[in-house]
C-alpha cells in the first residue's frame, strides 16, 4: 500500500520543495511508495481537495514555510487534521526561519516599508493591502497578514522536526524512508540531524579561541583549513546542531545556523551571544567595546533562523 | 498602586554572595526589591538566563561577581564583562532599555556596597518603569489570528495561488 503524503508550503522561499526534487532519480523510489495528494508547488492542488479528505487521511505530510498570515495557519489546521503524522520541514516551519526575522518589526512597518516607502514603489495613492475588499457585488477577502511570524508548533502539534534551510536531501529520503517503514522515534523529535554541534563535524582544526578581530565574508578569503570562527568570521557551528554535513564550511562560508539549536537550549541567539562573548581576547571595558563594534547587527545575526522560535519570539513593541 | 521593581541578582558564590550576607547580618538596610540567586561564578551567567529573568518577569538583572584579578576560578569575572558588554549592545534590538541591566563588581567584604548598590539600581530600574515584556509580546500578537473562525470551511481557495 502507498503512503499517502502531502507537501505544502507556508511562509518559505521554495527551496524545501526544491530539496524533495533534488533527491534526484530517489525520487522515484519515493513514488513508488507515495501517493502525492497534494503538492501546490508542483502539481494542480485546491485545498477542496484537502478538505475533501477523511480526517487522518494522510499518512504524512511535510508542511515547510513559515506560518506569517492566517491563510498559512488556517491551512496548518487543515492538514493536521487531515494528516496522521505532521512533519514541520526546514528551518522556517521549524524555528520561523529567514522570515522571523520580521519579528524585529511591527506588521505596520512592513507595510509601510514596502507599500509606501521603498525606493521602488510608485503607489501615489497611499493603497495598503485590505482584509477585506467590495466593490458593487464584488467582494473579496485577502488572508490576514500577521504582525509576528510563528513556527509551526506555535500553531499545531508538530510530530516531527526535519532542520535545515533546506534540508539536505538525503536526509529528507531516509525521514521518508522511516516513515514508510515505520521505524520512527518518539513524537516531538528532530530527525534527519544529529545530536552533537556542527563544531564537531566540522573538519577544520580548531585551537584555542581567543578573538582579537571581527570580519565579515565580504572582507576575506578564509584560509581553508582553520576554523572559521578563529579568522574572525561569525559562525554559528558551535550553537548549531549537526547533520548538515557542514555544507556552508566546506564551502568556505561560515555557518549561520540553519540547523537550529541542540536539544534542550530554549534560545540559540543567546547561546551564540554567550559563547562568543567567552572566546574574546580582551578584559578590558574599552577594548571590549572597541571590538564588539566590529559586529554588524549582532541580534540578528545570531537569531538569523531562530528568532520566532527564541524566548522573546519578537521584538517588544 | 505605586510600582515596585522586581529585580533578580545573579550573585556569585565567592564574593557577591558573601557581600550580600554580611550586609544582612550586619543588618545594614536596602531595598527588598532584589531576589538574589547564588551561582558558583558570574561566569557562569548565560545571556539566556537574563532573558528569561526578564522575560519572567523582572523588571531589571543585577549581577555580581568577584573583582577583577579574583575570581575563584580566575578568568570567569572576565567572562561575565565581556557578555555583559555584548548583552547591552543587543537589548535595544529587542527594544528594551540597556540600562535594565547591570554589572557590578562586589567583594566579600563590601556588604555596605552592596546595600547602596541594589538601592541605587533599584531606583534606576522604578524610574524606568514596569517592563512587562511577557504581556507586550502577547498583545502584539492579540490580532494575529484567522479572521473569520469559519473560513476553514469557506469554499474554493487555489492552493497554487497561496
Ligand atoms: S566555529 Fe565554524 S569553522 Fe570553527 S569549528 Fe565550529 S563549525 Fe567549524
Ligand atoms: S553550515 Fe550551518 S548554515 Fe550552512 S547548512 Fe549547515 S547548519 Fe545550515
Ligand atoms: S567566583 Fe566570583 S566572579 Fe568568578
Amino acid at each position: 500500500m502507498k503512503l499517502k503524503t502531502g507537501i505544502y508550503w507556508g511562509a518559505g522561499c521554495g527551496g524545501c520543495d526544491v530539496a524533495v526534487l533534488d533527491v534526484h532519480e530517489k525520487l522515484l523510489a519515493v513514488a513508488e511508495k507515495m501517493d502525492l495528494l497534494f503538492w501546490p508547488i508542483a502539481m494542480d492542488f485546491k485545498y477542496d481537495d484537502v478538505r475533501a479528505r477523511a480526517d487522518g487521511e494522510f499518512d504524512i505530510v511535510l508542511y515547510n514555510g513559515a506560518v506569517r498570515n492566517s491563510e498559512n495557519e488556517e491551512i496548518a489546521k487543515l492538514l493536521r487534521r487531515k494528516s496522521k503524522v505532521l512533519v514541520a520541514l526546514g528551518a522556517c516551519a521549524h524555528m520561523g526561519g529567514l522570515p522571523g526575522l520580521a519579528n524585529f518589526h511591527t506588521r505596520e512597518d512592513i507595510l509601510n516599508r514596502v507599500y509606501l516607502e521603498s525606493e521602488s514603489t510608485v503607489n501615489p495613492e497611499g493603497v495598503i493591502p485590505q482584509e477585506r475588499w467590495k466593490k458593487g457585488e464584488e467582494e473579496l477577502e485577502l488572508p490576514r497578514f500577521y504582525n509576528t511570524v510563528k513556527t509551526l508548533d506555535q500553531v499545531v502539534e508538530v510530530d516531527y522536526y526535519i532542520p535545515g534551510c533546506p534540508p539536505v536531501p538525503s536526509q529528507i529520503i531516509s525521514a521518508l524512508t522511516a516513515v514508510w517503514e515505520g521505524a520512527l522515534p518518539e513524537k516531538g523529535s528532530i530527525i534527519g540531524a544529529g545530536t552533537r554541534t556542527l563544531c564537531d563535524e566540522c573538519p577544520r582544526n580548531k585551537e584555542e579561541k581567543e578573538i582579537t578581530i571581527f570580519k565579515r565574508p565580504v572582507e576575506m578569503i578564509p584560509e581553508p583549513d582553520k576554523c572559521l570562527l578563529e579568522q574572525g568570521l561569525i559562525c554559528l557551528g558551535p550553537v548549531t546542531r549537526e547533520g548538515c554535513g557542514a555544507r556552508c564550511i566546506n564551502s568556505n562560508v561560515p555557518c549561520r545556523g540553519c540547523y537550529g539549536p541542540l536539544d534542550g537550549v530554549s534560545d540559540q541567539g543567546m547561546r551564540m551571544l554567550g559563547a562568543l562573548a567567552s572566546v574574546l581576547e580582551p578584559k578590558e571595558e574599552k577594548e571590549i567595546d572597541a571590538l564588539l563594534s566590529q559586529v554588524v547587527d549582532p541580534l540578528r545575526t545570531f537569531h538569523r533562523f531562530s528568532m520566532a522560535a527564541s524566548i522573546l519570539r519578537r521584538k517588544k513593541v | 498602586m505605586t510600582f515596585e521593581p522586581k529585580i533578580v541578582g545573579f550573585l556569585c558564590n565567592w564574593c557577591s554572595y558573601t557581600g550580600a550576607d554580611l550586609a544582612g547580618t550586619a543588618r545594614i538596610k536596602y531595598s527588598p526589591n532584589i531576589r538574589t540567586i547564588r551561582v558558583m561564578c558570574s561566569g557562569r551567567i548565560e545571556p539566556t538566563f537574563i532573558i528569561k529573568a526578564l522575560f519572567e518577569g523582572a523588571d531589571g538583572v543585577l549581577i555580581a561577581g568577584c573583582h577583577p584579578g579574583d575570581c575563584h576560578y580566575q578568568e570567569g569575572n572576565y567572562k561575565a564583562l565581556r557578555r555583559y558588554r555584548f548583552f547591552k549592545k543587543i537589548l535595544p534590538q529587542y527594544g528594551i532599555e540597556e540600562g535594565r541591566v547591570r554589572l557590578e563588581w562586589v567583594a566579600a567584604s563590601e556588604g555596605e556596597r552592596f546595600a547602596s548598590l541594589v538601592d541605587e539600581f533599584t531606583e534606576e530600574i522604578r524610574n524606568l518603569g514596569p517592563l512587562n515584556i511577557k504581556e507586550s509580546i502577547k498583545k502584539a500578537m492579540l490580532d494575529d489570528v484567522i479572521p473569520h473562525a469559519e473560513s476553514e470551511h469557506h469554499k474554493g481557495g487555489d492552493a497554487n495561488e497561496a
